[in-house]
């Protein structure tokens, strides 16, 4: 469903990305690790249209992301680090509009975005300003934003940052229960949530994966702990 | 097309639910009307049309006040991030840029229109031809239109709303100052000659008082038509270069 194939992107002399090559196939949860600065967020805004890669392609559903973006976004519902969100809007005006902008009108787009509002749980605060909400209703209202047109494909950035035990024990439900039938690629800092949630997960750093497999393998390979492996394999901010 | 529908409704939605809207409708009727009053001499002047009463004073207040409506359009969407979520959204982004500066024109057509009392009382005074007001209201439109353009070209550069409005504002004050005749006047001296009607057609006044004064010329509509153009244009390129 996602082949990213020898993506790069260079910020002038800087690279961000460095030849990444993965995939993710339907009914996976593929974790995307790796310390901050490591090119995740840079990776997926290329994955998901935003940024145009310096060299290299990501097929959504087998289309390019770069040669046909319009038809390659309509299949990708994101959710961006820190949950923006348009304040002066109330969360069913925000989702409707979001609705429309994903090509959805008239009834489908109303049963879209009461079908988003349940799957967040966001009926209490459907009507309110957005303006007004904490942090873990945000995410969720953003979070719904990339459910509403049913994606195929989820790209989900730092989705449980920010937010509560409770609320991370949610997100990560919900991000298992959707798994199934999508495919997700999503990003965290917090390494029991690939055990939590991910069929896989990759570490990056510095542009390039360094270490690829299910939980257990990786486990295995940090004898026992996950922390260990990833302090091994990746680099410090301050090495480098 | 209805991706432009979607973005322009929404930008619309948010003008009106904020007080910034309502304030420079205000202020600009306010400030518009004490021209006409004070120095446009509206009741003094004898005369039956609004072209030096009211029409002469727009490009001063329409200055400041137009990049005051423009300056959160593309600025608060970089600095709120909300413009990953646009990127990442089947909607082109000319579309997004065409939507908001429709919008933001529709603000400034009702500003406009809402300073309809003095058309009236004009009528009720004297016997004006009212087909020279009606280009004159065309002229300011354009030229609100055109301050908007350039705003919203600005506002692609920063993310910072009141770095957007003084650099945009200052732009506008020195298209208007810097080609007001008793300015260029006392600086053309020093300039060869030819020069100052070169910088007398390049400004605003040529071709903004020609409509004022009721006369439709290709030159004027082609000066604002392709300013408006350039900084569209120019937005989208910033824009898709800020990603590269």
């Amino acid at each position: 469903m996602i082949e990213v194939e020898n993506l790069s992107k260079q910020f002038g002399k800087k690279t961000a990305v460095d030849h990444l090559s993965f995939s993710v196939r339907k009914g996976e949860v593929l974790g995307f690790l790796g310390p901050n600065g490591a090119g995740k967020s840079t990776t997926m805004r290329m994955v998901t249209g935003f940024l145009p890669p310096t060299s290299g392609d990501a097929k959504i559903c087998g289309i390019s992301i770069v040669g046909n973006p319009s038809e390659a976004k309509r299949k990708i519902g994101y959710l961006p680090e820190s949950a923006p969100l348009y304040n002066d809007m109330t969360v069913t005006g925000f989702l409707r509009f979001c609705a429309e902008a994903r090509g959805l009108s008239g009834n489908t787009r109303n049963d879209a975005v009461e079908r988003s509002i349940a799957t967040c749980f966001l009926q209490s605060v459907a009507y309110q300003s957005i303006e007004t909400l904490s942090k873990g209703y945000r995410h969720r209202t953003c979070l719904a934003q990339a459910l509403l047109h049913d994606p195929e494909v989820l790209i989900l950035d730092e989705p449980t940052d920010g937010l509560d035990p409770n609320q991370k024990h949610e997100v990560r439900q919900l991000i298992k229960r959707l798994g199934e039938t999508k495919a997700i690629l999503f990003s965290t800092h917090i390494l029991e949530e690939v055990e939590a949630a991910c069929s896989r997960a990759v570490i990056v750093d510095r542009g390039k994966i360094v270490v690829d497999g299910t939980p257990s393998e990786l486990i295995a390979k940090g004898k026992g702990s996950l922390t260990d492996l990833f302090r091994k394999v990746t680099t410090l901010d301050t090495a480098a | 097309m209805k991706n432009v529908w979607t973005i322009f409704k929404r930008e619309i939605g948010s003008y009106f639910s904020h007080p910034i809207a309502y304030a420079v409708i205000v202020v600009f009727l306010l400030l518009s009307m004490v021209f006409a009053f004070t120095l446009g001499g509206f009741m003094d002047a004898q005369d039956a049309s609004l072209t030096y009463s009211f029409f002469a004073y727009l490009p001063f207040v329409l200055m400041v006040l137009v990049p005051a409506v423009g300056m959160r359009l593309l600025s608060e969407e970089q600095r709120s991030g909300t413009i990953e979520l646009l990127g990442t959204m089947p909607v082109t982004m000319w579309s997004v840029i065409f939507g908001k500066f429709l919008a933001a024109a529709l603000v400034w057509l009702i500003a406009l229109l809402l300073t309809f009392p003095i058309w009236i009382t004009v009528n009720h005074l004297g016997d004006p031809d009212n087909l020279t007001i009606l280009s004159g209201y065309i002229g300011g439109f354009l030229v609100a239109c055109t301050f908007l353009a350039i705003t919203l070209l600005v506002s692609a550069f920063t993310r910072d709303q009141v770095i957007c409005l003084i650099v945009a504002a200052t732009i506008c004050i020195v298209i208007v100052l810097g080609t007001f005749d008793p300015f260029v006047r006392a600086y053309a001296k020093a300039l060869p000659a030819g020069f100052s009607d070169a910088i007398t057609s390049l400004g605003v006044w040529d071709h903004f008082m020609s409509l004022a004064r009721g006369s439709f010329r290709l030159q004027d509509a082609t000066w604002f038509v392709s300013i408006i153009l350039a900084c569209l244009l120019g937005t989208s390129a910033i824009l898709s270069a800020k990603r590269a």
